[in-house]
């Protein structure tokens, strides 16, 4: 559990993803939507007259949100319907503590981890915190005291349940593959390049340097180990966050919203803010995990940063890797967020037995298959390499 | 200083909410999220004695898993009450928990006695790969049975819970 | 410091507190939820003693215990929601069959 020594500089990456990013991702949905619907989308909002192509919309909600009047209902639970979007929200942000958005850096003396909380067990810290937000729609769902609400608890429930476990194995192939729960192991494991044809080398079959076997090098990111697991992991990442294509527990036109039928302001706003919140929270394990996280193709750190020096000394060249990194890993993680709303708004709803066949019939197997493939490709390349 | 401080109010919250599961009779789900809040401090109990994969497995499991199933099988049967009909055997529950405070009484003491300073751990101790390595290792064979375990779980809740059509 | 016996304290208030909920309650799903909690004491007691002695022996007990209770919460709640469809109750009493 070590931390970093300048913690305040993660600190506040980790405030300004959370307070920032998760705003902005509403006028990313509604631009994006409105692209893919041939329409302009978001764009009135103005202050004295600046628009700033809808930029402005994400604090007009907010203000329209706090000011709203916030009911309960007659006959729900007051403390639990209260308590329900804070549940709901908080895991969501809490999980971006062991997501790594930079490596490690020495500069004046100190060592800069870009990670909040190093975790040995990190994803699963992510995999716990996450089932944890299912308690806030759940309970959401019970202290409406609506029969709809009622409803989109209990696929709420089921869902999480069924996609959990899907998610869990399929992220299997990866640890595997790595032998690390910890991400910022993942991230610096995957600095590293792999020959495509290196085999053909390991086999005997050509003298060891040939060009064409030294030609082909590729990052040893989780996507091009694991294209499967990346897949599937996604899949059932995206099924535990609950939106379009897999958002049954509110689907409108079946029980008009689910378990936030009765939700109204601030609270009603928090549902939506956990569920951003979450989008970038997936984009940012998926990154650390299958995208090489925070390191630039083909550049390792340690290599960037001998580059930088000669230019601008040691400190600022750390400094300089840094900005670089960082920016790397929220490029990666904005081309996900995308990926994420094109499949949001290209794929109509599941259907209820869709979703239970998929998560448990189709993504459980392929992963089960995933685990032993990987096993025995360990075990094949552990042969041919010795 | 800080060890203390978080044993005891993890301990405190634990005891406290693991009342909380039987004392609140009125509502079902109530006792259900004071279950959760046991298993959450246990968790840090876990964490506190080295133990983290297992407290981290404890989260998941226990408050990701089994308590979400008690709150679907809650609404599933949409119980707003506790125990359903009048309270039948009044006698038997006042002795149940007289002999239950005593024996707590007796225990307490006897649990105490054993003293016995903690050895050092090294920081591998209670790691994933550290539990990984037992349990594929000394505990494979408890291991492979417990995954047949679950299977014989998995057959078993499907076969009850199916709807018979007939 | 904390030492072990404040564990072993800690565990076994649980354990009563659970035996206390299966003997006093009558609502079969309460009933499953204390049976939780006297495993859960009993886990709390294993990781105590598996710091107590240095090794991982029992922290690979809870594993198993934690999985045998997923087990049987599965079943349990299967079988009691087979129990109110067919008797339309929860409580304990009434599902007095096969008792003489």
């Amino acid at each position: 559990m070590e931390v970093g020594a300048y913690v305040p500089v993660a600190l506040f990456l980790f405030a300004v993803i959370a307070l920032v990013f998760a705003p902005l991702m509403t006028w990313v949905e509604r631009k994006q939507s409105a692209l893919m619907q041939d329409r302009i989308g978001a764009n009135r909002a103005d202050i004295l007259g600046i628009k700033a192509i809808g930029l402005l919309h994400p604090i007009a909600d907010a203000i329209k949100m706090i000011t709203k009047e916030d009911t309960v209902p007659d006959g729900g639970d007051r403390l639990l319907h209260t308590l329900a979007p804070i549940i709901a929200t908080v895991p969501a942000m809490i999980s971006f503590a062991v997501i790594p958005y930079g490596g490690s850096y020495q500069a004046w003396g100190a060592e800069w981890d870009l990670v909040v909380a190093d975790l040995d067990y990190g994803v699963l810290y992510i995999f716990a915190v996450a089932s944890l937000a299912t308690y806030g729609n759940v309970l959401a769902g019970w202290a409406s005291n609506n029969n709809w609400g009622m409803l989109g608890g209990i696929r709420v429930a089921a869902q999480m349940i069924s996609y959990e476990v899907a998610m869990g194995v399929s992220a299997v192939g990866v640890f595997m593959i790595f032998g690390t729960l910890r991400l910022t192991d993942m991230g610096f494991a995957q600095q590293e390049t792999f020959r495509l044809l290196g085999f053909v080398e390991h086999l005997g079959w050509v003298g060891a340097g040939t060009w064409w076997v030294e030609l082909i090098k590729i990052p040893m990111w989780g996507i091009f180990l694991q294209p499967l697991a990346f897949f599937l992991f996604l899949t059932a990442l995206m099924a535990e966050n609950k939106r379009a294509p897999f958002d049954i527990p509110e689907g409108e036109s079946e029980i008009i919203a689910g378990y936030f039928i009765e939700y109204s302001g601030m609270k009603f706003g928090l549902f939506y803010m956990g569920e951003w919140v979450e989008v970038v929270v997936i984009s940012g394990l998926m990154t650390a995990m299958f995208l090489g996280g925070w390191s630039i193709p083909y550049l390792p750190d340690d290599v960037l940063v001998e580059f930088l020096r000669h230019g601008v000394g040691l400190n600022m060249a750390n400094v300089l890797a840094m900005i670089a990194h960082v920016a790397t890993f929220f490029l990666k993680v904005i081309v996900l967020i995308w990926f994420q709303q094109l499949i949001r708004w290209s794929v109509p709803r599941f259907r209820y037995d869709q979703v239970m066949n998929l998560g448990w019939k189709i993504l459980l197997p392929l992963s089960l298959a995933n685990i032993v493939i990987t096993g025995l490709g360990i075990l094949i390349i552990g042969e041919i390499m010795n | 200083m800080t060890e203390q401080v978080i044993f005891y109010v993890s301990a405190f919250v634990a005891l406290i909410s693991a009342a909380g599961v039987v004392l609140n009779v009125r509502n079902t789900l109530y006792a259900a999220l004071c279950l959760v809040i046991t298993m959450l401090s246990l968790a840090v109990l876990f964490i506190l004695l080295n133990a983290e994969f297992i407290g981290v497995l404890q989260v998941m499991v226990y408050a990701g898993a089994i308590v979400v199933l008690f709150l679907f099988v809650i609404m599933l049967l949409n119980i707003r009450g506790g125990d359903m009909g009048a309270d039948r055997q009044p006698v038997l529950k006042v002795i149940g928990t007289l002999l239950i405070v005593g024996a707590s009484v007796k225990l307490v003491p006897l649990l105490s006695e054993s003293r016995r300073a903690w050895p050092e751990v090294g920081p591998e101790f209670g790691t994933v790969r550290a539990i990984g390595g037992t349990l594929y290792t000394d505990y494979l064979l408890a291991f492979e049975i417990a995954g047949v375990l679950l299977l014989a779980g998995i057959v078993g809740a499907v076969v009850m819970g199916k709807q018979r059509i007939d | 410091m904390i030492e072990a016996w404040e564990y072993q304290v800690v565990a076994g208030l649980l354990f009563m507190i659970g035996t206390l909920g299966v003997l006093v309650r009558r609502n079969v799903i309460v009933i499953v939820m204390c049976i939780e909690l006297m495993l859960n004491a009993a886990n709390l007691s294993l990781i105590a003693f598996s710091r107590q002695w240095g090794n991982h022996d029992g922290q690979i007990f809870v594993f198993m215990v934690i999985v045998v209770a997923a087990v049987e919460v599965a079943v349990g709640l299967a079988i009691i929601l087979r129990l109110v469809s067919n008797r339309d109750t929860v409580n304990i009493e009434d599902t007095s069959l096969l008792k003489w």
